[in-house]
């Protein structure tokens, strides 16, 4: 893999391979590897289509007090208003008639000319939830659960990792030993039993199934960060830089690391669709989030008490379920274009 | 090789060792009063009596003890019996199975590796197939559409899928129904005229010469292995993928085709039977997929098995059963990677000839 730090590239393929050539602007700027990934991704229409996807999620969690305010300004946001507590759902457009929103926006005024007061657009749940709330501050949830596990997944098994990788002998052994041991369970059944466990730690929140799909969700960098660190550190300007006399951290932490980063990142473009599924699971059985709370795996979980008349209420499952399929296909587009840029043996290949 | 599968065989017992303390460590989460009810099946009222117990099983005293107490059991004081402990096969006693958790794990979990079997079946036959398929028409449309077919499962939330099968299947058209047998068969085995061999209905039935109850329990069996199937092949199709990718690569290939070797002798005889090496040590992560994946399948499905329970059991904070389940799963995984993990030595002559 190319280093970042190193000042020129060959360009790969061409025929004027072996000649050394200009820099251009962008790669002067990001260092010639992050230029060549950001070039990649954004001319790869399948890694377009995911960066456009998560763009309207991002958007959705944004103005999600626009697509659909709250009843009043005391509301706690997070939680989806319900239409009173009947327990046969409503079908998309029907009447609302308690806590709808307070206001009625200009996009919603826009679209329905005549209406001046809000229906439920996606219908409602069993216990009158409002579809279409939870799915739009659903993207909320499923964007906080995506950037804390993956943040701290990837420094836990960085560190991990890294220290593996760098030091080797008994260190190494004793890591990857503790690795293997959360290897036996499968990742699932391991969050899905502490989440349980944390639940009166914590109470009733987004806490216990984030904190339950950190603990178990470190691992697989660890394994992959120990990996590529053992390659790099063997590279010639990680040695040369060793023989001028560089400190332990400062090799890790300004050559080892960076370079060794890459392919860990098509790991968390993946694992950020991963976990708001593995997320949605947890809340779908029922564990940790409070009933009602906005979130697409809560939404859907309504549906488990109507089985056989699930074509009558496909609404239940079908608005949250195709939200969390396309936020994963999003994220995980991604991550496959990235890996097809960073891995080095497709590289110099025609796409 | 003998070194490699001797090392493996002495890291077992470290592993097993340390998941009983990462099981028993997450059980420090709860505080003693907590955990003090897990003792008795009727939660006392008075407090003295809560004490008592924490006292009596030492719930206050330093991690190692308790862990230790949890391995091996306690001596009751008054009576001079030991009680408990795990490594004597007692996991206490399950709230929600309403009978010791070791007897609902035995009796549930047929069902399950019924299920986890049928499913691994098209799992590998269709992932090596179509993976190796893909990598042969590398960029074609082939494989562009398996490519974008593996993305989809891998992003398909497991539980949706589980619910617009029984929409479309069970609400609309009433094809298949969920469970495990239809209502008149699932009597009909309780009785003594069934003899159930191995608990699952599948060979039971067949070994009873009843094909019906055949016919019945495959029919339920369809949607949550489809379910299954869906979710786990991307990952076996992906890496046969890359793995066929990498052999064809290799300078040996090359040498054979330059040799005039005849295509189909090319790819079978040297890329395919390369390729499927690392292949191997997928079907272990397979396993714990699956074993995973049944959690949410069982549920949405109702089907009798393991997980099912377990979920039950996590929503219902029925400690014990948790631990057991989790206890189990994680067993029977360490002993599956290390049986795939001494096949690949086996197999792959870099690492048998070392």
């Amino acid at each position: 893999m190319t280093a970042a730090s190193e000042p020129v590239v060959l360009r790969p393929g061409a025929s004027d391979a072996g000649e050394l050539r200009e820099l251009t602007r962008l790669e002067k700027a990001l260092g010639p590897e992050w230029a060549r990934l950001l070039k990649g991704i954004v001319t790869n229409p399948l890694s377009v289509t995911g960066i456009v996807l998560i763009v309207l999620f991002a958007l959705a969690a944004i103005f999600a007090p626009i697509l659909a305010p709250p009843p009043n300004e005391m509301w706690n946001p997070m939680q989806i208003p319900r239409d009173g507590f009947r327990a046969e759902p409503q079908p998309p457009m029907s009447e609302w008639n308690k806590n709808s929103p307070m206001t009625v926006p200009w996009w919603y005024r826009n679209i329905w000319p005549r209406q001046e007061e809000w229906v439920h657009l996606m219908g409602t749940t069993s216990g009158q939830y409002d579809i279409w709330y939870g799915v739009v501050w659903g993207a909320r949830t499923a964007f906080f659960a995506s950037f804390v596990v993956t943040f701290a997944t990837t420094l836990l098994g960085v560190i991990v990792g890294a220290l593996a990788g760098f030091y080797g002998g008994w260190i190494d052994e004793a890591l990857m030993r503790v690795v293997e041991i959360f290897y036996a369970f499968p990742f699932i059944t391991g969050a899905l039993i502490l989440a349980s466990l944390l639940t009166p730690l914590f109470g009733r929140s987004v806490w216990p199934a984030t904190i339950a799909l950190i603990i178990f969700g470190w691992t697989g960098y660890a394994r992959q960060l120990r990996g590529d660190i053992l390659t790099t550190k063997e590279r010639d300007y990680v040695l040369a830089a060793r023989a001028s006399g560089a400190k332990d951290s400062h090799l890790m932490l300004q050559h080892v690391i960076p370079n060794a980063m890459f392919p860990t990142l098509v790991r968390i473009s993946l694992n950020m669709g991963a976990v708001v599924l593995s997320f949605a699971a947890l809340s779908f059985l029922g564990i940790g989030l409070p009933e009602g709370y906005a979130d697409w795996g809560q939404v859907v979980s309504f549906a488990r008490s109507w089985i056989l008349t699930l074509d009558q209420y496909w609404y239940i499952i079908i608005f949250p379920g195709i939200a969390l399929l396309l936020y994963g296909l999003g994220w995980n587009l991604i991550g496959d274009a990235l890996r097809d840029i960073l891995d080095p043996k497709l590289r110099g290949k025609k796409a | 090789m003998a070194a490699y599968i001797i090392r493996r065989l002495l890291i077992l017992p470290i592993i097993l060792i340390g998941v009983t303390i990462l099981i028993f460590g997450m059980l420090q989460v709860l505080g003693p009063v907590e955990r003090s009810a897990l003792y008795v099946r009727d939660i006392p009222k008075n407090e003295h009596q809560v004490d008592a117990i924490i006292t009596r099983y030492g719930l206050d005293k330093p991690f190692y003890v308790q862990y230790w107490n949890w391995l091996v059991g306690t001596v009751d004081g008054a009576t001079g019996e030991r009680v408990g402990g795990v490594l004597r096969g007692d996991l206490g006693y399950s709230r929600t199975g309403r009978e010791p958790v070791i007897d609902v794990l035995l009796r549930r979990f047929p069902a399950t590796l019924e299920l986890a079997a049928w499913a691994m079946v098209p799992v590998i036959g269709l992932g090596i197939w179509i993976g190796a398929k893909a990598a042969l028409n590398h960029n074609k449309p082939f494989d562009q559409v398996a490519r974008v077919l593996a993305i989809l499962g891998w992003s398909f939330p497991t539980f949706v899928f589980a619910l617009l099968m029984l929409l479309v299947f069970y609400a609309k058209l009433d094809w298949f129904q969920p469970g495990q047998l239809s209502t008149q068969f699932s009597q009909e085995v309780l009785q003594p005229g069934f003899t159930q061999y191995t608990h699952m209905m599948t060979i039971d039935s067949l070994l009873n010469l009843r094909f019906d109850i055949f016919l019945d329990s495959l029919r339920h069996l369809i949607m949550p292995v489809t379910t299954l199937m869906v979710i786990e092949v991307a990952l076996l199709l992906k890496i046969t993928r890359s793995s066929m990718l990498e052999e064809m690569r290799q300078d040996y290939v090359t040498t054979a085709r330059a040799k005039g070797l005849p295509e189909k002798m090319v790819v079978n005889r040297h890329i395919r039977r390369n390729a499927l090496i690392p292949v191997i040590t997928v079907a272990g992560l397979t396993l714990a997929g699956l074993m995973g994946g049944v959690v949410i399948t069982e549920t949405v499905f109702n089907y009798p098995g393991i997980g099912s329970w377990a979920a039950a059991a996590a929503v219902s904070l029925d400690v014990l059963s948790m631990l057991g389940y989790a206890l189990f799963t994680a067993v029977l995984l360490v002993i599956a990677n290390l049986i795939v993990d001494v096949m690949y030595a086996v197999l792959d002559p870099r690492v048998r000839l070392s």
